[in-house]
């Protein structure tokens, strides 16, 4: 059985896996980290966006064998000393959600637009966001969400 | 998803070694096909040789009036290479298009055209610009490469390494994209430049393909 060793939100770890075993798997179950979440396990929802060495991926399309080694930030990596990070203040403010089943998602994929296009516009977010699918309240807020926290990380 | 023999190899020898030394192996690049093909169980391998740790086969450089692009390169370092968006614009644009964020993140040109989806991107673009596929055998243009439906040139134990296009005057690539996957409904691109003019459409067929010539051969 492959070992894996990696940094998960700041933390070194380690795992015995199966080859197959999926990184949101080893996250979920082996971690207990369960705010990364499966959607529709078929790479097309988002719902289990992390950050694999600072990219957005989708943990349910990467093997943990694959995160060996890598820096791993999950929606539980993200709030510092107990204050939300500035994208999740800016969901809870809009209301950038419903039910939040995508939420985790939708905040990691974000993060990552923000940092490779700091001040996107309405027509970036919403292409960026591609990958990403909310099924209770279209995407208004959302959007709204991560204009208001690329406003505020602007500082 | 069945269980296999994981390998990570750290040259392309060792994983070619790998890929001969098991009874059924299959390459994972970027896993954005193969490991939704594999949970599916639509294919049950019985070893993995990922490339993921061979830094080698990474990265862009400009190299004798070509662009070079190393096989485990992602879509999105593509999308973002100065060189490529300066170079060959309609590839970078190519590259931006596929699936989403990401995907682009994960999957990579090796993996695109190995697989040779017949709705694919990357094919087109090859075809198109006259590129070649280099492998730890041998050189390959596109044209010879790209098959048929999920098929290519490559042998058993063949691994792509790098991919070469030759700096067009000018090109563009367009799609009608599936608004769900943004696979293309079909896709072209068009180029001019040391390779001739070419076409390639993807999408429209079993494989990328110049389109036919018109009966009666009215014109290039």
């Amino acid at each position: 059985m492959p070992s894996v060793s990696m940094t998960v939100n700041g933390r070194a770890v380690t795992g015995d896996v199966e080859g197959r075993t999926l990184l949101v798997q080893f996250l979920r179950e082996n971690l207990s980290l369960t705010g990364t979440h499966v959607g529709c396990d078929t790479s097309q929802c988002g719902a289990c966006v992390v950050h694999v060495n600072g990219e957005s991926v989708k943990s349910c399309t990467m093997l943990a064998v694959q995160a060996d080694g890598a820096e791993v930030t999950t929606i539980e990596g993200l709030a510092k000393d107990g204050e939300l990070h500035p994208m999740q203040e800016a969901f809870r403010e809009n209301h950038g959600l419903q039910c939040g089943f995508c939420t985790p998602g939708m905040v990691m994929s974000a993060v990552d637009l923000l940092q490779k296009n700091p001040n996107p516009d309405e027509g970036e977010i919403r292409e960026w966001l591609e990958g990403n699918i909310c099924r209770c309240t279209g995407y208004h807020n959302i959007v709204k969400a991560i204009q208001t926290a690329a406003a505020s990380m602007k500082g | 998803m069945y269980d296999f023999n994981h390998h990570r190899p750290a040259s392309v020898e060792d994983a070619a070694k790998a890929l001969t030394g098991a009874s059924d192996g299959k390459i994972l690049a970027g896993g954005q096909t193969l490991i939704p093909t594999l949970k599916q169980r639509l294919a049950s391998p019985s070893d993995i040789i990922d490339l993921g740790g061979i830094a080698a086969l990474k990265g862009i450089k400009e190299e004798g009036g070509n662009i070079v692009i190393g096989a485990m390169t992602t879509h999105a370092t593509v999308a973002g290479d100065a060189t490529v968006k300066a170079k060959i614009p309609a590839l970078a644009a190519l590259a931006d298009g596929i699936g989403d964020a990401q995907v682009r993140n994960r999957g990579t040109i090796g993996g695109s055209i190995a697989n040779n989806d017949p709705a694919a991107d990357y094919p087109a673009g090859l075809v198109g610009l006259g590129a070649t596929v280099h492998t730890n055998k041998r050189d390959i243009p596109a044209d010879d490469f790209f098959l048929g439906m999920f098929e290519t040139a490559l042998e058993e134990d063949e691994i792509v390494t790098v991919v070469t296009f030759p700096v067009p005057e000018k090109a563009a690539y367009a799609k009608f994209a599936n608004p769900a996957s943004r696979y293309a409904i079909v896709g072209v691109m068009v180029s001019s430049g040391p390779a001739g003019v070419r076409v390639a459409v993807t999408g429209a067929g079993p494989r990328a393909l110049p389109p036919r010539r018109p009966r009666g051969g009215a014109g290039r």
